[in-house]
């Protein structure tokens, strides 16, 4: 992963940063400048929640180079509350604990680990909505 | 525009073939074409392949196989669309042809992927997805798919063992096939008990990572004809269509919407729908695939693509055969050269020389080629014309 791309890509991997269309208002990311329910120009950015649901997941056992540190490790298509769908991995969950409809919320982690000529990298992975853990237990308790 | 006939075939073994380079491979299938067309000189070469740069260091394919066949100065050049990129080319052929542009065609689809050892294939197929936003969180090519396969099993109630037709079906009929990497069949119990790769993606829901070439040559209905070629097959619809890059931006990622695409603009161009097809060679790359492609094409409705091959439809004397040389699964996927194989595949079933995988008078066949888990579908109808 380069160190332009990286850069080029800040907002988005920090802050979860993506756009909203000014004409149909649907919320868009990841971001590419062009609306994709009414194809109009739509660069107005847009912060998300950082929360969602976990839409579909898989368990990766052999990591792509880079990822080996982080293997076995749980991915996961997430629908977030405003609308679209982002790829991600799971962190601080057992993928045992990882369901269809579960709720998540954006954390910021390291997801690659570098390599001789790249820097680390960081950028956003989703973990269990503590709001959702938090009720859990309470009714457990 | 003309009509375009397929007037020769040719094709390596897929295996891996440590002793043959990609050039030699492209070759193998490129003079095994042109010879069986009886033609020695050709207008133009067309090359799909995916991930020679990354695996071979070698790009610049086109003029690389052009001056190795011999065939030094014809117009040639690199075709990609990911694992549809074999497809593609054919498609560049066609239209080639069909628009007047050049007479005699060849198309030739070629992968070497083992010169890269540990994961230097599988990092170079993740270049299907979205670099940016599915392959930079970790998510292998592979992944993707387990990903499309976990959730059409949440939406319909299916297992693992459910998808095992496809495999099992597959290596069925690669043990015919001498140009099959498996000539060997599968049970269903050793189906739903291999290692997972990436869960609920296990070993044997997946296509082989391997080397190999296939090549056709296109030409002219008329000119065909004037050669004497008979039985003829004729390409009768030939289409493509696309749809997001990365799975998480699809309408619905269940659905293969470029395949519906795709297959509707062929059907009408070849005015048949799918009950007129007598065989399917579909992009068997994961059984989920298999699933996706039988219900965009029509043959079976969404959620139904599993229980389809269940109901044994998928054989050879089943009502719409899939894969019948071995498919991705057994035949072999080496990713560029796949379209073209399965063009060849249904070349031989229509010319009857499909040995003892032969249908019973096979007339119409679609293949059906995918880049990436949907983002790119080839289409193309063969129909047998008789002289």
């Amino acid at each position: 992963m380069s160190v332009p791309e990286n850069w080029r890509l800040r907002a988005q991997r920090y802050r979860l940063v993506g756009e909203v269309c000014d004409k149909c208002g649907a919320k868009i990311f990841p971001p590419r400048d062009v609306c994709p329910e009414c194809e109009v120009t739509a660069k107005t950015p847009f912060t998300f929640s950082g929360r969602g649901e976990v839409y579909s997941y898989s368990t990766v056992y052999h990591a792509p180079e880079g990822y080996e540190e982080f293997a076995p490790y749980t991915v996961a298509l997430i629908k977030l509350d405003e609308g679209p769908m982002v790829t991600a991995q799971l962190t601080d969950v057992d993928k045992e604990d990882v369901s269809v409809g579960m709720a998540v919320e954006m954390v910021t982690r390291k997801i690659h680990g570098g390599g001789t000529e790249d820097p680390i990298t960081y950028g956003y992975k989703f973990r269990p909505s503590a709001k959702e853990a938090a009720e859990k237990s309470r009714s457990r308790g | 525009m003309r009509d375009v006939a397929i007037i020769g075939v040719g094709q390596t073994r897929i295996d891996e073939h440590w002793d043959l380079d990609l050039r030699h491979l492209a070759l193998e299938a490129v003079q095994g074409a042109m010879k069986d067309a009886d033609v020695e000189q050709i207008d133009a070469l067309y090359v799909g392949n995916m991930i020679g740069g990354q695996v071979t260091d070698q790009e610049h394919l086109g003029a690389l196989i052009v001056d190795f066949a011999g065939l030094r100065g014809v117009e040639a050049f690199k075709v990609e669309a990911a694992c549809g990129s074999g497809g593609a080319a054919m498609r560049v052929g066609y239209t080639a042809v069909a628009g007047g542009l050049a007479d005699l065609a060849v198309v030739v689809g070629v992968e070497k992927m083992t010169d890269k050892r540990g994961g230097g294939a599988t990092a170079a197929l993740a270049m299907a997805a979205d670099a940016a936003y599915e392959a930079a969180q970790g998510l292998s090519f592979v992944a993707i798919n387990a990903l499309l396969m976990k959730r059409y099993m949440h939406e319909y109630g299916y297992d693992h063992a459910d998808f095992a037709p496809f495999a099992v079906n597959a290596h069925r009929n690669g043990v015919n096939n001498p140009n099959a990497m498996f000539q060997f069949p599968i049970s269903a119990e050793k189906f739903d008990s291999a290692p997972m790769i990436c869960e609920p993606i296990g070993l044997l829901d997946s296509s082989p990572i391997c080397d190999g070439a296939a090549a056709v040559v296109l030409a002219p209905v008329d000119i065909a004809q004037a050669l004497g070629v008979d039985p003829l097959v004729q390409v009768t619809g030939s289409a493509v269509a696309t749809d997001t890059l990365a799975v998480h931006d699809r309408r619905d990622p269940t659905v293969l919407d470029a395949g519906i695409e795709s297959t509707r603009k062929a059907y009408r161009q070849a005015a048949i729908g799918p009950r007129d097809v007598d065989f399917f060679e579909l992009h068997d790359a994961f059984t989920i695939m298999a699933a996706l492609s039988l219900e965009a094409a029509g043959f079976a409705e969404k959620g139904q693509g599993v229980r389809l091959a269940q109901e044994g439809a998928i054989a050879l004397e089943g009502a719409i055969p899939v894969t019948t040389m071995g498919g991705l699964k057994a035949r072999g996927h080496p990713v560029g050269a796949t379209g073209v194989y399965q063009i060849v595949d249904a070349v031989q079933q229509l010319r009857g020389t499909a040995g003892e995988n032969q249908l019973t008078d096979a007339r119409i066949g679609m293949a059906q080629n995918i880049g990436g888990s949907g983002a790119t579908v080839v289409t193309h109808i063969l129909e047998r014309v008789e002289a």
